[in-house]
């Protein structure tokens, strides 16, 4: 058989004819769409009624006349300004504030934390990597809520009252009532020796600046690391003994029942960022393995070809590669352990969740609109970190190609 | 300056620039290296051929060590292959390794894949490093990709740039692994080109590969390896005129005739 006989007859090949409207892809996708959206406006305005007539029968004014009504409640730590007098807009503001610092010291000891343990797992010391591999399978194996009770019953609130509580290094205490730090007191003349820090900040910027480029053309290394320490803290301390040490620290000291003066951070607090911040990063200390994984072999072989040392291969060219893989899958975890944070209701830490959805919301009725703005305020968050985090992985990809 | 190279280069005198001395490797309970013992002299050339499987690769993986022998001596250069790392990276220093799947770096472009050894390596300047970088792309006949990226080249480009890459830290030794088997036909003769000169250039080169035109043209000895043996050993008019192993016709009777 040859391939003529299933040729049509000869002739000008006809345009395809159009098909009937109905059998056209972008028709039959408009109406679908228009359906779509039809049923989810009907949706939407069903249940809104349903609301909004509910609240209407229950005589609760929808809106947020509230927010600058008399809180009348405390919290127990605040950023801002609070007490029982404030308005309820203050109330989110001190909620929300102490979310944020919960979530960004959580993101920082997380990212060190799940780093250090990551990069363990791999390594070619067996006590090491046995160690890191069992933090994370007992971390990330655990539920959440028992870690948080862990540290906060069964650690943080088991430590001594405050006559017995511990002493630790530079005038701190630890105690069942919580750390107790001592705190700054600038004295006249203090404002030099900030000045001198942001001298040695600039500075050492401009030495590393001019040792990278030095190095390009000569070859030669310049000890930046030393160079900056001695900048940031060599310079400073100077200006500080030079004018007589012009700071004084309030220690924290035992009074009646309890410790005054100096920083107290609470134990709900402690907790909470120990809590989130080791569970967090166990996960992430996963993704960290993953990444290095990741890479292939022949790169750690050609790099050591080529003489590059261990940590050199790691630095130059594993790492590099790796967070590529890392970023997106670290992205969710940041995620994660802003949302989870809310489970700080568990240990009466007063977080926005706690405050505002729980206290707020229970004063007021106003259940649409503070979970309404409790939502908006979550995706606010996530989105402002997944941006960040879209700009940092475009930033590095680019490199790539 | 050359002379002077080679003198602070051979503190062992004429020993060879390579010494195996009845090593043996293990994979676990897999015997992959048994007794070998090879000594190349400084400027030869050895091919290496064998059936998959046999230790080709482990046995050039040995002499920079990415793969670790148990039992023997290696001697690279006058300087024995142990577990003092400063030895290591010494003889790591002086052998450039080529690989059947490139392994070129790819965040980084071309000039910096070159540049990258030569100045965290060698402490060499980034001028001084992208001079030579540039020598040798020229050499290898693509100065024009320099500022590309790895993915942006043609596999037979690649390998050229893998070889440079190796070549900018100036090492005695070069070590090819298959560098031709990932290739199309059409590109496996632009690398062979840049090895050809490469061998007449003077280096002491060991090469597995099944080219059999490059092992005749280029090779000062063929080496025929089994299941992790060193089977046949000698010149190329020699080795494919009449091999004298009963394995080594049976193999030379299979990639011959096919
Ligand atoms: N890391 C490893 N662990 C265990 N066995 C291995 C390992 N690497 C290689 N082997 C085994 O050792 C033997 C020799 O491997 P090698 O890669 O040296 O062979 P080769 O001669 O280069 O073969 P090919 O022509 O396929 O590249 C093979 O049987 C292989 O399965
Ligand atoms: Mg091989």
């Amino acid at each position: 058989m040859t391939a003529t006989t299933n040729r049509p007859g000869p002739g000008p090949i006809s345009p395809p004819a159009k098909p009937n409207l109905l059998y056209r892809p972008e028709f039959r996708q408009a109406v679908y769409q228009i359906l779509l959206a039809a049923c989810l406006i009907f949706a939407f305005w069903t249940i809104a009624s349903n609301v909004s007539d509910n609240l209407a029968r229950q005589n609760i004014a929808s809106g947020f006349g509230f927010w600058n009504r008399t809180a009348g409640f405390d919290i127990s730590q605040s950023l801002i300004a609070y007490s029982n007098q404030s308005t309820y807009g203050q109330a989110f503001w001190a909620g929300l504030l102490n979310t944020l610092l919960v979530a960004a010291i959580g993101i920082v000891f997380a990212t060190i934390l799940g780093f250090l343990v990551g990069i363990g797992r791999l390594s070619s010391n067996w006590l090491i990597a046995r160690i890191c591999g069992a933090y994370v399978e007992i971390l990330r194996n655990l539920p959440l809520l028992l870690q948080l009770f862990f540290w906060y019953f069964a650690v943080l609130k088991n430590l001594p009252g405050p006559r017995q509580s511990f002493s630790l290094p530079l005038g701190a205490s630890l105690n069942v009532r919580g750390l107790y730090l001592p705190a700054p007191v600038p004295g006249p003349g203090f404002r030099a020796v900030l000045i001198a820090l942001a001298i040695g900040v600039v500075a050492s910027f401009a030495v590393a600046i001019w040792a990278k480029r030095r190095q390009r053309e000569t070859g030669e290394r310049f000890p930046v690391l030393w160079t900056t320490l001695a900048l940031i803290l060599l310079l400073p301390g100077a200006v500080y003994i030079a004018l007589g040490q012009p700071l004084s620290f309030e220690y924290p000291a035992l009074r009646g029942f309890n410790f005054q003066g100096g920083i107290a951070i609470q134990p709900e607090l402690m907790a909470l960022v120990v809590g989130l911040s080791t569970y967090t990063a166990s996960f992430i200390a996963e993704i960290v393995r993953a990444g290095i994984a990741g890479v292939p072999r022949g790169q750690r072989e050609a790099a050591n070809a080529v003489g590059l040392s261990k940590g050199l291969t790691m630095r130059l060219v594993i790492l590099p590669q790796a967070l590529r893989i890392i970023i997106p899958p670290l992205t969710s975890q940041y995620l994660n352990l802003a949302k989870n944070s809310s489970l700080a209701v568990a240990i009466g830490y007063p977080d926005f969740v706690s405050v505002f959805t729980g206290t707020v919301l229970n004063q007021t009725g106003q259940a649409v609109e503070v979970i309404l703005l409790t939502m908006l305020v979550f995706l606010t968050i996530s989105l402002i970190t997944s941006a960040f985090m879209n700009w940092f992985n475009k930033h590095i990809a680019l490199v790539e190609r | 300056m050359a002379e002077a190279r080679q003198q602070a280069r051979r503190p062992h005198g004429a020993a060879g620039a390579i010494v195996l001395n009845g090593v043996h490797k293990w994979y676990g309970e897999f015997h992959v290296l048994r007794d070998i013992n090879l000594t190349v002299r400084e400027g030869e050339k050895i091919v290496i051929c064998g059936p998959s499987g046999s230790g080709k690769s482990t046995l050039i993986r040995c002499i920079n060590r990415l793969e670790e022998h148990q039992q023997g001596e290696i001697v690279v250069d006058g300087i024995e292959l142990t577990n003092d790392l400063r030895n290591i990276d010494k003889i790591r220093a002086e052998v450039g390794m080529v690989f059947q799947s490139f392994n070129l770096f790819p965040h980084l472009t071309i000039l910096d894949n070159l540049c990258l050894a030569p100045v965290w390596v060698k402490k060499k300047s980034r001028a001084e490093a992208e001079k030579t970088a540039r020598m040798y792309l020229e050499r290898v006949k693509i100065p024009e990709q320099a500022l590309k990226y790895p993915g942006q080249l043609s596999g037979g480009q690649q390998q050229r740039v893998a070889i440079a890459r190796a070549l900018c830290m100036n090492p005695n030794i070069m070590l090819f692994d298959e560098p031709t088997s990932a290739l199309d036909p059409e590109m496996i003769k632009e690398v062979l080109d840049v090895m050809i000169e490469l061998a007449n250039s003077g280096m002491t080169m060991m090469c597995v590969t099944h080219e059999m035109a490059f092992a005749r043209s280029v090779a000062d000895r063929v080496i025929f390896m089994d299941r992790g043996e060193i089977v046949e050993m000698a010149p190329p008019e020699e080795f494919f005129a009449n091999p004298k192993s009963d394995r080594t016709k049976h193999f030379l009777s299979q990639i011959l005739n096919h």
